[in-house]
């Protein structure tokens, strides 16, 4: 696939590893020759320099070839004209993106209008991400399925639970929650379980499920006692905001600690449920008095990577609830990793995982229906949503009545926004999304998952 | 230095020659030429010597970085270089090693210089051979090997740099390996174009294919004693035009490929070139048409000239060191200038040459206002610093290379002209020089050590000198 990227910053790098890796032919645009530079010299890509607004730039960048344009520089209103130039120029999809709480607003708006395959706010990216870990804290790893309202979850299986003397059927019978185990890793072996595997202690667990059926699972498996109820937040940028709001509304108390008073005072009107704290967050005083020992999680977002992580380090002496650190440098991501914290969230990263997964779906539905993919363990086993736009043999027949090749899972099927546990007797039906979990990786239709 | 890449690489250079051996040995076959089992046999020693390096080296690390890059361009053109000569050897074609691997160096380098006092004695498969060397070095052995063979990411455009000429080196498409395999899809096309014509031109198809792949590496190895004096005109007037072509650059091409017709006409370059070719034919013309005995054939003998030269291919219809004086300097000053950048051919390039013009406006106008702000362009684009600045140095290796060259030839004690001439000749890729170097004489009677200097000039102005001298600086070789 032809990939134009206008914007050579952190963002435009991670997007250009990623995608070169994938076999892409890549073209980077930016004003600063050195970045261009940099970037032709380290990855295999095309670099031109100038302003990738501009029509003269695009067309010598061969924007009549391009079937993807990313523009992620720092100027929202500059990606937006690039997208709408190169939506002229060429017959390409385009993405922007757009950061500025103003316009974020207007996001639904302007993809609409402006006809853009997608609008990422790397800042409500990240706050989605931190909102996710914080509500279920003990998930490893969340991707979600149709638009979000399906999640998959991967969770590894505690001493004691319950659950450690079922078998895979029981929890739709014993336990009545409809959430389905998709996958099961013991040691080095990856399982995709029948009904009647049993659990044993220390497996890492998959699980699909709608965000509320998941709650209920975690509940009835008794493996989260311990909702988060309260949440302090140190610094509050955009991040925080976006967190702020979605936290309020799944009903979780959130404190913000903030520096500047204006920005306090913004935050007060903008958020009336959340109590703001004007105070330094690195104050250790600060911190003790807002009962940071109590809090269910501590979210680091202030804008120094260093201040953030000795913070979270402060917190996880003190507290045992869930940190959510935010390290905006991705490069010295390794060490970072080995100190002792919970959860880091890094905006750009994230930024450049959203566009790269929807890089890939785009990639697989040319000439396939694959909507979403996800690799749950990198070339071993992934998870395909497949939406069912044309007939096929495999419609309307029970899926008990199928023969499926060995080791590919139904987990699910979305018909009118409603989730759909598969049970044998259950049809795949005309504009489903069907979700399925196999170990045959590139799978490019429905009926491939059949014998 | 990552030194099982590098021989990894240069595993894969001794197996694709390898293959490139089998197509004379199997002209030898066709011949029924003994002389077909040397290139057999190398092949085979290729092929065991690039296997046995690719199954017993594991590299650590697959990144090749600027150093990697040069030094693997230049260990694999030696290597290549020994391996093509090997055959020339053991078949007693040319019965000195050092005799053999000039030929197969010269021959690489699309140099064309020879030491075969008679070329009509070589086995069909030797000639065949050495036109085959100028083909595949023309392009690049690297490149090649490139459009076809999956090599590990980003690394490769540094192998790329370093293999193609000229101030400038740029990707056509963003993809390394499309982009050689674009550029090597173009030069396949143009040289089967003129393999055609040559057919048209009623060339028997042997004699076709050699003067075709000579023309497109720009080589000019003939199978002819006198090169090109005793074929037809109209085969003459088709190697003049291809000669040409060939050495425009080639990103002309894929823009007239794609239809970008005016960004094709606008290359400046370009239109420098085929000025200079239409001036110094016209001069050449003026001069020399009291030896012919019509003005068509002065025209005809000038243009092919100016067009050998220029594009360092280095055929001749004429023995131009018979010419007058003036002639004989415009062509020597030709033999300076060379082709375009990013074309086959070798020489300074005229893309250097229209920036150092630009620049030395640019000096001349900060003279007289000091304060002035000025950048370089061409074609639109600015000329960065960095490029002026490389080129400086460019030219400063150039020149010194240049007449240490001659200075190692002169103990021998022939003249200053066939001295400066042969060094010319070869850094410049072209192949005959002047007086005892001229184009009805060849290079064997320099003796070895003089042969090994031109060896080393041949290979250094193919690679633009840069790759060579790293291999001679110690911290290349530093961990």
């Amino acid at each position: 696939m032809n990939i134009m990227i206008v914007g050579c910053g952190k963002v435009g790098q991670a997007l250009v590893e990623q995608l070169s890796d994938e076999g892409d032919n890549i073209t980077v645009i930016d004003v600063d020759e050195r970045k261009v530079n940099e970037a032709s010299r380290k990855y295999d890509v095309m670099g031109i320099v100038g302003n990738g607004a501009t029509h003269m730039v695009q067309l010598e960048a061969g924007i009549e070839h391009t079937d993807l344009m990313i523009a992620v520089t720092a100027s929202d209103e500059l990606n937006l004209l690039c997208c709408l130039v190169a939506k002229k120029a060429g017959k390409c999809q385009t993405i922007a993106r757009v950061r500025s709480p103003e316009y974020s607003k207007d996001a639904p708006y302007l993809q609409e209008e402006l006809r853009l395959a997608m609008v990422i706010n790397p800042e409500f990216a990240a706050a989605s991400e931190i909102a996710r870990v914080i509500r279920f804290p003990s998930a490893v790893k969340i991707d979600t399925f149709a638009k979000g309202k399906l999640e998959l979850l991967k969770f590894r299986l505690p001493n004691n639970c319950i659950l450690t003397d079922y078998s895979v059927k029981d929890i739709s019978t014993k336990l009545k929650c409809d959430v389905l185990v998709c996958m099961i890793e013991r040691g080095d072996e990856t399982i995709i379980p029948g009904g009647d595997m049993t659990f044993n202690q220390g497996d890492m667990i998959s699980i699909v499920a709608t965000p509320q059926n998941a709650n209920r699972f975690f509940r009835k498996i008794n493996y989260h006692s311990n909702q988060i109820k309260n949440v302090i937040i140190a610094g509050g940028g955009n991040i925080a905001y976006y967190l702020s709001k979605m936290l309020i509304k799944s009903g979780i108390a959130v404190k913000i600690i903030e520096l500047n008073d204006q920005r306090c005072e913004e935050l007060c009107v903008e958020l009336p449920k959340a109590t703001i704290i004007h105070g330094d967050a690195s104050e250790k005083e600060t911190l003790l008095e807002e009962g940071i020992d109590n809090t269910g999680a501590f979210v680091a977002l202030t804008n120094l990577d260093e201040e953030n992580i000795l913070l979270s380090l402060f917190a996880h002496s003190i507290m045992n609830g869930k940190i959510v650190t935010k390290v905006n440098r991705i490069e010295y991501d390794e060490i970072i990793r080995k100190l002792d914290l919970d959860s880091i969230v890094n905006p750009k990263h994230i930024t450049a995982e959203c566009i790269v997964s929807f890089v890939r779906a785009m990639k697989n539905s040319m000439g396939s229906n694959v909507e979403t993919l996800y690799s749950l363990i990198k070339g071993k086993v992934e998870a395909a949503e497949f939406v069912i736009r044309e007939r096929s043999p495999i419609l309307y027949v029970p899926l008990q009545e199928l023969v499926f090749k060995p080791n590919v899972l139904i987990a699910c099927i979305v018909r009118n926004d409603k989730m759909i546990i598969p049970r044998g007797q259950d049809t795949i039906k005309l504009g489903d999304s069907v979700v399925v979990v196999s170990r045959h990786l590139g799978l490019h239709d429905i009926c491939d998952i059949l014998e | 230095m990552n030194f099982a890449m590098i021989f990894i690489v240069l595993g894969w250079v001794a197996c694709f020659n390898a293959v490139f051996m089998l197509l004379p040995a199997f002209v030898g076959i066709i011949y029924q030429e003994f002389a077909g089992f040397a290139f057999l046999n190398t092949s085979i020693i290729s092929l065991i010597i690039g296997i046995a390096l690719l199954i017993l080296i594991k590299p650590k690390k697959k990144t090749l970085y600027s150093r990697e890059g040069f030094v693997i361009v230049s260990l694999s053109w030696i290597v290549m270089s020994i391996l093509g000569a090997l055959p020339l050897y053991m078949s007693g074609a040319i019965p000195n090693f050092i005799d053999a691997l000039f030929e197969s160096v010269s021959g690489f380098t699309t140099t064309g210089a020879s030491v075969v006092p008679s070329v009509e004695d070589l086995p069909n498969c030797c000639i065949f051979w050495r036109s085959f060397t100028h083909w595949i070095g023309g392009m690049g052995v690297l490149v090649f090997i490139m459009a076809f063979l999956p090599l590990s990411g980003a690394g490769n455009m540094n192998l790329m740099k370093a293999e193609s000429p000229g101030p400038m080196v740029g990707k056509l498409v963003p993809r390394v390996r499309s982009t050689a395999f674009l550029l090597y899809a173009m030069y396949f096309g143009l040289t089967v174009l003129e393999f055609i014509c040559l057919l048209f031109a009623k060339m028997p198809v042997f004699e076709a294919v050699n003067t075709s792949f000579a023309t497109a590496g720009t080589g000019g190895f003939g199978f002819l004693n006198d090169s090109m004096a005793s074929v037809s005109p109209t085969i003459q007037i088709i190697v003049t035009v291809f000669m040409i072509l060939f050495g425009v650059n080639f990103s002309a091409y894929f823009l007239l490929l794609y239809r970008h017709w005016r960004d094709a006409f606008h290359i400046s370059e370009i239109w420098v070139y085929f000025g200079i070719i239409a001036l110094s034919s016209a001069a050449i013309t003026v001069n020399i048409r009291n030896l012919y005995d019509s003005i068509g054939e002065a025209v005809r003998h000038a243009t092919f000239t100016v067009g050998s030269i220029i594009t360092t291919t280095g055929f001749s219809t004429a023995d131009f060191n018979e010419w007058p004086e003036f002639s004989r300097t415009i062509i020597l000053m030709l033999m300076f200038i060379g082709a375009c950048a990013g074309s086959t051919g070798g020489g300074i390039k005229v893309s250097r040459f229209i920036i150092m013009f630009k620049t030395l406006i640019k000096e001349i106008q900060i003279q007289i206002h000091p304060k002035l702000v000025k950048k370089i362009k061409m074609d639109g684009h600015e000329i960065s610093h960095e490029t002026v600045r490389s080129l400086n140095i460019y030219l400063i290796v150039y020149i010194f290379i240049f007449f240490s060259s001659v200075l190692i030839l002169s103990v021998e004690g022939h003249d200053f002209i066939t001295n400066f001439s042969s060094v010319a000749a070869t850094l410049n890729n072209i192949g005959p020089g002047l007086e005892l170097a001229g184009p009805s004489q060849n290079f064997a009677f320099f003796s070895v050590p003089s042969k090994m200097v031109l060896i080393f000039d041949m290979l250094a102005g193919r690679l633009e000198l840069f790759p060579m001298l790293l291999l001679f600086s110690p911290a290349t070789w530093k961990k």
